[in-house]
């Protein structure tokens, strides 16, 4: 007898949690056959609401962890992705990839989180400065993570344009909001899973699928987003966004890059979606304050 | 005053940046005294002077001439003041005070054991009776500043009430030595400590140690002595003594005081230079605004 | 004793300082000034001119050309015209050129002070000890940046982005100036500044040094005029960048302007810093740093530390301090040397502080000024503090953008970080305790782009300076201010 497969029901991951879209509406995911692979979240802006007020709660704390720590954690999620790698290819297959670029792709996307786990603890050290007033003052900048970012990820990869877009947010101490490839949403569940399970904070990453022009404009005139980084190249989107984002002075960033260009590791991914904050202090050391020429 | 004042712990006195303290200090010295207040200032900074010999090798000839110079700065022009008081040792007190008879000039001694203050408590205490029987107006006792360095406060609390106590009428001023006490925090600690036990001035050094008074340790001072007065409406004077000789710094000096505790402050019953070569800079320049050109040191005494 | 007499300071001056007046002479002010365009003065296309006003006496100082459309476009062609050339110039000579510039400066520092403090009101004190020797350093830190550019971003070749628009506010006229032209030109762009229509005179100053100091021509182009005058510069297509220090309001328009375009955009905007004193702080230096944080030049800075908190325990003590040293500030002639508080900027600006004060008296906080007399011709305020505030009054909330402190008390570490915080401004912060762990504790909890403890209102050309959330992005000054300027 013939053993009738579970199918997998894909929701969207919110504050560490995986419910359906308070909706209640979906669209059909179907393959070049025409066959209805699955039924995928159509999210609302109450989800995205929903999924800002997780991304928020999460942020002090995941920017206060030791840098050590949110490196072991990208780390971690490299190390169960690669467990799941089969999972992940497959997945990519049912989408339409060949199996050498779906193997090519989930590679890619465990290599590029593991080089982002490497960010974790040095990006400051490289990106810092100690600075040589001329007066009697200690003065230094340091990056501090902007706070909670909104991402419209890469439409035409299911997988590697989540890790790209999520690894550099999160190893700057960020917290976001990412809505996954319209087109391609399977890995975005199976991601979140990966998440799930590596002990990275709920909240921290929150993923959502649906519409990028539903959502759009939701995402860049929230008041509490503090940057927007988009993927995709809508040029109608991209001017709302910009538009959208001057209501709360939101840092807008629209990446073109070829998603599976090497250039995409990269460390200024990382500080783009950085504040420079300088600390003074005095010096009690008064006879070299002299700033004379 | 019938409010009972609680005494504080000198262990945790305010904190003081120094950085904070120069910045502040560079603001008074980028104040521009011109024409008539110059002319107002040169004279009070003249009438504030505690004019001071206080040398191994001082005679009675020495401070008998330096009395009288203490009461005719330069006749040549009108109008000028007397110095605040002369300050010499508790062994010239007697000559002075005869030399100063019919003058309204104070005869300061210093005392217990000047400059080291290295000596014992009882000494201390008749070598200030000396100088207050001999006729002093005014006491410069030193604080053990090894004592103090040691974080022995309650020891130097004593000391400075034994020796008020020691000085019946005579007012008394207490010297830190601040060039020995390293940082500003400790000057703010000896400030309170001493005015707590009774002082009537604290002034910042003897003169024989560098660095002397500067800018930012009288400020500290000044600061203790507003924060004192808020509290209990005791007004302490103050004097810097020692590396004060142009009447330029003189007058940023005063311009500290009036815009740290106002006109209250600006006489010379609260506040003194303790200088010997000052005076002779200060009546350079009012020479130069009376007569109208720069002079020279020839036409001044020197005594 | 039984009569209790009051225990208070006096500051009414038994000994008055007499008028010290800076030498004036010396200065050359035309009455007319004209666009600077491709390295000379040219008429406007507009054929309009406006005056410019000595804020301190309401007397007219010079006429300026106003730019329109047409101006500001033969200014961007001149630019354009000469961004080739000047980018590749190696950045050896172009650091060169950058550094004569600020030498320059240098030797002229006392005439640019003097009309500075004309054109804006701000003492002569501050024009001649803090803008102007800070304008010609920012010129000469930034000229040794220019040929080693490669140094500051690992792994990257930098390339200068093009035509620059630069539009910067009256408060620091010469030094906004500075600010802007110094890092864009080390970087190899070319440049379009548009100072502000109150404040243009040491701009123009400026035009005439660049002139004189044999900068290619087109390089530094600079215009004249107000705010349509700055849409023209923000809206033209053939710029590569818009650096803006203003109003957050005014940013906002900009940055949603030039949402359809590839220009990248700085944006240097308003604040309503907290300036947070502890009990254990030293506080006769905190006073000092309250002081300097508020009616340093007028409070037209946006990164004031309109906002005091200090820990309940201490209020009375440090609210008495305050009082005490308002009553020594000099407010009056900007042009006096012992002036602390020169005149408002305009009438226009006077109108809207005292509005604030108005609103402030209406919502019930307690004010107190300085007992000062201000001068009866020109634009002045007094020095002002209102007591009690609470966070939700208005003159906690909105930048006021004049020597108006809004003082709050607060008892626990986790209340105030909260308060400052409670904003949708970032842009400065300022900490006051002697404890170094409390200290490392709030700059890191602060949203603010820069945080002084126990000091306040420090500028330094190493230093970058720029905000968090809504008091914009991007850093000017420091080596994390030469990434404004460079495709990376």
């Amino acid at each position: 007898m013939e053993r009738l497969e579970i199918q997998k029901t894909y929701k969207i991951f919110i504050g560490g949690q995986f419910p359906r879209t308070e909706s209640g509406r979906y669209y059909s995911l179907k393959n070049k056959k025409g066959e209805v692979l699955a039924n995928i979240c159509q999210s609302s802006r109450k989800d995205f609401r929903n999924a800002e007020v997780a991304a928020r709660s999460a942020q002090s704390g995941w920017s206060s962890r030791a840098a050590f720590n949110r490196a072991q954690i990208l780390y971690r999620v490299a190390e169960i992705l690669e467990g799941r790698k089969d999972q992940f290819i497959s997945e990519l297959i049912v989408q339409g990839s060949s199996s050498a670029a779906a193997r090519v792709e989930v590679e890619m996307a465990i290599d590029r989180m593991v080089y982002y786990s490497g960010w974790c603890d040095k990006f400051q050290q490289v990106f810092s400065a100690v600075n040589p007033v001329a007066s009697s003052h200690f003065n230094f900048s340091v990056p501090e993570p902007t706070g909670v970012v909104a991402v419209i990820a890469d439409e035409k990869s299911s997988l590697l344009g989540l890790v790209t877009a999520i690894a550099p947010i999160i190893a700057g101490g960020n917290t976001c909001v990412v809505l996954a490839s319209e087109s391609k949403p399977l890995c975005a569940v199976t991601f979140s899973e990966v998440l799930n399970t590596s002990d990275l904070p709920g909240g921290v990453v929150n993923i959502i699928t649906g519409s990028a022009q539903e959502l759009h404009t939701h995402f860049s005139s929230h008041m509490d987003v503090n940057a927007m980084v988009y993927y995709r190249d809508d040029k109608a989107q991209i001017k709302t966004i910009k538009e959208n984002a001057a209501l709360n002075v939101k840092r807008v960033f629209v990446y073109k890059e070829n998603i599976f260009s090497e250039d995409h590791a990269n460390p200024y991914y990382i500080t783009d979606l950085q504040e420079i904050k300088t600390t003074w202090h005095p010096i009690e050391n008064i006879g070299s304050a002299k700033a004379g020429y | 005053m019938a409010s009972k004042i609680i005494i504080p712990d000198f262990r945790k006195t305010p904190p003081v940046d120094q950085v904070g303290v120069e910045e502040r200090v560079a603001r008074f010295t980028t104040r521009s005294v011109k024409k008539s207040s110059k002319m107002e200032g040169l004279k009070m900074v003249l009438s504030m002077i505690d004019l001071t010999t206080l040398e191994g090798k001082d005679t009675e000839g020495k401070v008998k001439q330096m009395c009288y110079k203490a009461a005719h700065l330069h006749d040549v022009i009108p109008g000028i003041p007397t110095v605040a008081a002369v300050c010499v040792y508790p062994s010239m007190v007697k000559t002075a005070k005869e030399a100063l008879k019919g003058t309204s000039i104070k005869v300061a001694s210093v005392s217990t054991a000047f400059p080291s203050g290295q000596s014992t408590p009882e000494i201390k205490i008749l070598d200030t009776k000396f100088a207050v029987e001999n006729g002093a107006d005014e006491i410069d006792m030193v604080i053990s500043r090894g004592e103090f360095l040691s974080g022995n406060y309650n020891f130097v609390f004593d000391e400075i009430a034994s020796i008020k106590e020691a000085c019946g009428k005579a007012r008394l001023k207490v010297i830190f030595e601040t060039g020995e006490l390293s940082t500003l925090d400790n000057v703010r600690r000896a400030s309170d400590l001493a005015m707590y036990a009774g002082a009537d001035f604290i002034k910042t050094s003897t003169g024989k140690i560098s660095p002397a008074a500067t800018m930012p340790v009288t400020l500290v001072m000044l600061e203790a002595i507003r924060d004192y007065y808020y509290l209990t409406g005791r007004m302490v004077g103050m004097k810097p003594a020692g590396g004060i000789s142009t009447s330029k710094l003189a007058l940023q000096y005063l311009i500290m005081v009036n815009e740290t505790l106002g006109s209250a402050w600006l006489s010379n019953e609260w506040f003194r230079f303790g200088a010997s070569s000052l005076a002779n800079d200060v009546l350079m320049q009012i020479a130069k605004e009376t007569h109208g050109v720069y002079q020279s040191s020839d036409y001044f005494s020197k005594d | 004793m039984s009569t209790t007499k009051e225990i208070k300071l006096n500051f009414n001056a038994a000994w008055e300082l007499a008028p010290a007046p800076e030498d004036t002479s010396h200065i050359s002010i035309k009455s007319q000034y004209d666009l600077f365009i491709n390295g000379e003065f040219v008429k406007p296309e507009s054929k309009k001119y406006f005056a410019t006003y000595n804020p301190a006496t309401e007397v007219k100082i010079a006429d300026v050309a106003e730019a329109n459309e047409k101006d500001v476009d033969k200014a961007v062609k001149a630019a354009r015209a000469a961004f080739g050339k000047w980018s590749k110039l190696s950045g050896k000579e172009r650091g060169k050129y950058i550094y004569r510039i600020a030498r320059l400066m240098q030797e002229r520092a006392r005439e640019f002070a003097v009309i500075e403090t004309m054109d804006g009101g701000k003492p002569i004190r501050e024009s001649r000890d803090i803008d102007v020797p800070l304008a010609a350093n920012h010129f000469f830190y930034y000229a040794g940046w220019a040929d080693k550019l490669e140094y500051a971003f690992p792994n990257r070749k930098p390339k200068p982005l093009g035509v620059a628009g630069q539009i910067i506010p009256w408060n620091f006229p010469l030094l906004m100036a500075a600010w802007k032209i110094a890092p864009a030109l080390a970087a190899g762009n070319t440049v379009v500044l548009k100072p502000a229509e109150t404040t243009p005179l040491t701009a123009l100053k400026l035009a005439e040094l660049i002139r004189d100091s044999g900068l290619p021509k087109g390089v530094v182009n600079i215009v004249t005029g107000a705010g349509k005058t700055g849409a023209a510069i923000v809206n033209h297509p053939d710029i590569n960048k818009i650096a803006f220090t203003g109003s957050t309001d005014v940013g906002k328009i900009i940055q949603k302007a030039i949402a359809g375009t590839d220009k990248k955009l700085t944006l240097e905007l308003g604040g309503k810093a907290a300036n947070i004193i502890f009990e254990d702080a030293p506080l006769d230096q905190a006073v000092e740093g309250v002081i300097n944080g508020i009616f340093f030049n007028q409070g037209h800075v946006c990164c004031a530390g309109s906002r005091l908190f200090v820990h309940e325990s201490v209020a009375d003590l440090v609210i008495r301090k305050l009082k005490d040293r308002m009553e020594t500030l000099r407010i009056g002639d900007p042009m006096d040397k012992n002036t602390d508080v020169g005149a408002i900027n305009s009438k226009e600006q006077l109108t809207k502080i005292n509005e604030y004060i108005t609103i402030g008296k209406n919502e019930g906080a307690e004010i107190y000024q300085s007992s000062c007399n201000i001068p009866k011709k020109g634009f002045f305020c007094k020095p002002t503090i209102f007591l009690n505030a609470s966070q939700s009054h208005r003159i906690v909330q909105e930048e006021i953008f004049g020597p108006v402190l809004a003082v709050q008390t607060f008892r626990t570490i986790e209340e105030v970080i909260e308060k400052a915080n409670n904003i949708p401004y970032g842009l400065s912060a300022g900490v006051w305790t002697d404890k170094g762990s409390k200290i490392f504790n709030l700059t890191t909890k602060l949203k603010a782009g820069v945080v002084w403890a126990n000091t306040y209102n420090k500028f330094d050309p190493v230093s970058p300076f720029g905000g968090f959330k809504e008091s914009g992005f991007g850093r000017e000054g420091g080596l994390h201010g030469l990434a404004a300027y460079l495709n990376i």
